[in-house]
């Protein structure tokens, strides 16, 4: 029997704000426990919540990103469940209108191309932090409480693991270069819980689903989907039947496990937020938003292969982070090649950072830096091997280019009135080399080269030094 | 609206308390009063008013992006029953609720 399988993501990303979404506690990350919270974070008696603007603002811009159909009146919903990571006892939410409705991400997985529809988006705070104890006691810390998130919850379009990897993949990316989230799954910045139910091939209705909650990264959620879709089909050509459950995915067997049965649905008794007004948005402020969004990757893709002329490998290594991007398109703007930039991005620059696991912003070289490195490669100044030693200087201590180069004195030596008469000393000093050079040996040439490059401590242009000793050779 | 004893120990779970039988007798009496007035609200003739989820007339108030330090967390967690490194420290309790 065939089995189709029908993939739903819920997937939570923290919205990039310096203050928390219903109180003004500073948003951190690894603070001291309790240390970023207030009275509102604590919910004590009397406390309002005061909605943060840039809240919206970034939702919207996930919105657009994702092609979502923007709801112009909205309000907050009350989700009420007890649990001691929430203080309120309630969490503010969009139930009843979220921010956002049908939106879309392109994917293509096994060279095919598929739209994934994205349900709704709506914004809401997050919960404290539970740390559980082994002596009968948990930890709560509360600098979590109210940090904004937008929740994306997808159409169950997705139908195999693989596209639900490329989803993942697509969604962070679109998100990352709207620059509304960090999307470090590491950090929790980005939270994944999927959903996974099969059915018979030829069946309408769709099968018990199989929720698991906060996998740790995408290959997980691969893993597991497609652990899950074996699992389940063997329940039901068993004759068994597939639980409403939660399963938890276990790393080292690379299996899932279950975790709990569900009873019913849970009871949250929702209810329009009382102590929030609503907000009406206008289409003045959505086109103001949309004007001020970073240029998204695909835009940039094409500006870099199609304006630039970079190979598309080349460009999707850029294009793997928007900080990267950022960074070239700044040298570019700075009057860098975009070929040599890439070039040096992608080998020299990410080299460096592999090689001393850090990002682009520890290291201090800047884009300009690199633009003027560049530059000076291109109008001759300095060899490319010279710019090797001038990159390591740059990149560890920050130092100038252009002045580093000229304090140095490691400018590129290529007035050929200075060279001739060098070459013309060496070729008369060796007259073996020319007449190896006559008979045809090629090599001889190097060792006249390495000659100049000696007396010039390296600093003379190969390719001028090159010609004049063929051109002395030849006139020999 | 008829509030039940059933009624009452489905919300007393949910809100995690615990009543006993002269308790849940005396809460489903009250809160059947309370329903029961609350409920004097649909006898209003509320044709052809449009549905609305607020009673204010005008949009929301937002607050700029800006941090502020209002408490120290000594005087935070002056209220908390337990605490111990700067945590909250209550019973422990594994089993969450569903999509928090």
């Amino acid at each position: 029997m065939n089995f189709k399988s029908t993939i739903g993501f819920e997937v939570h990303f923290e919205l990039k704000t310096k203050s928390k979404i219903f109180s003004p506690s500073p948003v951190t990350y690894g603070a001291k426990p309790n240390t970023a919270t207030n009275v509102i974070d604590w919910a004590m008696p009397g406390v309002l919540p005061y909605v943060n603007k840039n809240v919206y603002r970034l939702g919207i811009m996930v919105a657009l990103a994702t092609h979502a159909h923007i709801l112009p009146n909205t309000h907050f919903d009350r989700k009420n469940y007890y649990y001691p990571d929430s203080p309120k006892a309630y969490q503010i939410t969009q139930f009843f209108q979220p921010l956002a409705r049908d939106g879309y991400v392109d994917i293509e997985v096994h060279g095919k191309k598929k739209r994934i529809g994205i349900h709704e988006m709506h914004i809401e705070e997050d919960a404290g932090k539970n740390a559980h104890g082994t002596n009968g006691y948990s930890y709560v810390d509360l600098n979590r409480q109210g940090v904004p998130l937008i929740e994306v919850v997808s159409e169950p379009d997705i139908t195999d693991p693989d596209e639900g990897y490329a989803y993942l993949e697509k969604l962070r990316k679109v998100v990352q270069f709207t620059g509304a989230s960090d999307v470090k799954m590491e950090e929790g910045s980005m939270r994944v819980d999927t959903n996974i139910s099969i059915r018979p091939a030829g069946q309408k209705k769709l099968g018990t689903k199989v929720e698991m909650k906060n996998l740790n990264s995408f290959e997980h959620v691969r893993k597991s989907l497609a652990y899950e879709e074996k699992r389940q089909q063997q329940v039901l050509l068993s004759g068994g039947r597939v639980q409403s459950s939660t399963r938890r995915f276990d790393e080292a067997s690379g299996k899932t496990v279950l975790e709990r049965v569900k009873e019913g649905d849970a009871d949250y008794r929702y209810f329009p937020e009382p102590d929030l007004a609503p907000y009406h948005i206008s289409q003045d402020w959505v086109d103001k938003i949309a004007k001020e969004m970073p240029t998204s990757a695909e835009d940039r893709y094409d500006e870099y292969v199609n304006k630039f002329g970079l190979k598309p490998y080349d460009a999707n290594v850029l294009l793997q982070t928007k900080e990267s991007s950022d960074f070239f398109d700044k040298a570019v703007a700075a009057g860098a090649d975009p070929r040599l930039a890439a070039n040096w991005m992608n080998t020299q620059v990410n080299g460096y950072l592999n090689d001393n696991r850090v990002s682009l912003s520890d290291i201090k070289l800047t884009p300009e830096h690199l633009a003027a490195m560049i530059k000076l490669i291109k109008d001759g100044t300095i060899s490319s091997k010279i710019a090797k030693k001038v990159f390591a200087e740059t990149i560890t201590k920050g130092t100038d280019p252009k002045k580093y180069v000229e304090d140095k004195g490691m400018v590129q030596l290529s007035d050929t009135s200075v060279l001739q008469p060098m070459v013309t000393k060496v070729v008369d000093a060796n007259p073996q080399s020319v007449e190896d050079f006559k008979n045809g040996k090629d090599r001889a040439i190097g060792y006249l080269v390495g000659q100049i490059m000696k007396q010039t401590r390296g600093k003379a242009n190969p390719k001028v030094v090159n010609k004049l000793l063929n051109q002395e050779l030849q006139s020999r | 609206m008829k509030i039940t004893e059933d009624t009452i120990k489905h919300v007393a779970i949910l809100s995690r308390l615990e009543f006993d039988d002269k308790e849940l007798g005396k809460m489903t009496k009250q809160m059947g009063s309370i329903i029961n007035m609350a409920d004097q609200l649909s006898e209003v003739d509320t044709k052809g008013v449009p549905e609305t989820v607020q009673v204010v007339d005008r949009d929301t108030v937002f607050r700029d992006d800006k941090p502020e330090h209002w408490q120290d967390r000594e005087d935070l967690m002056k209220n908390a029953p337990a605490k111990a490194n700067g945590f909250i420290k209550v019973p422990v309790i594994i089993n969450k609720d569903d999509d928090q």
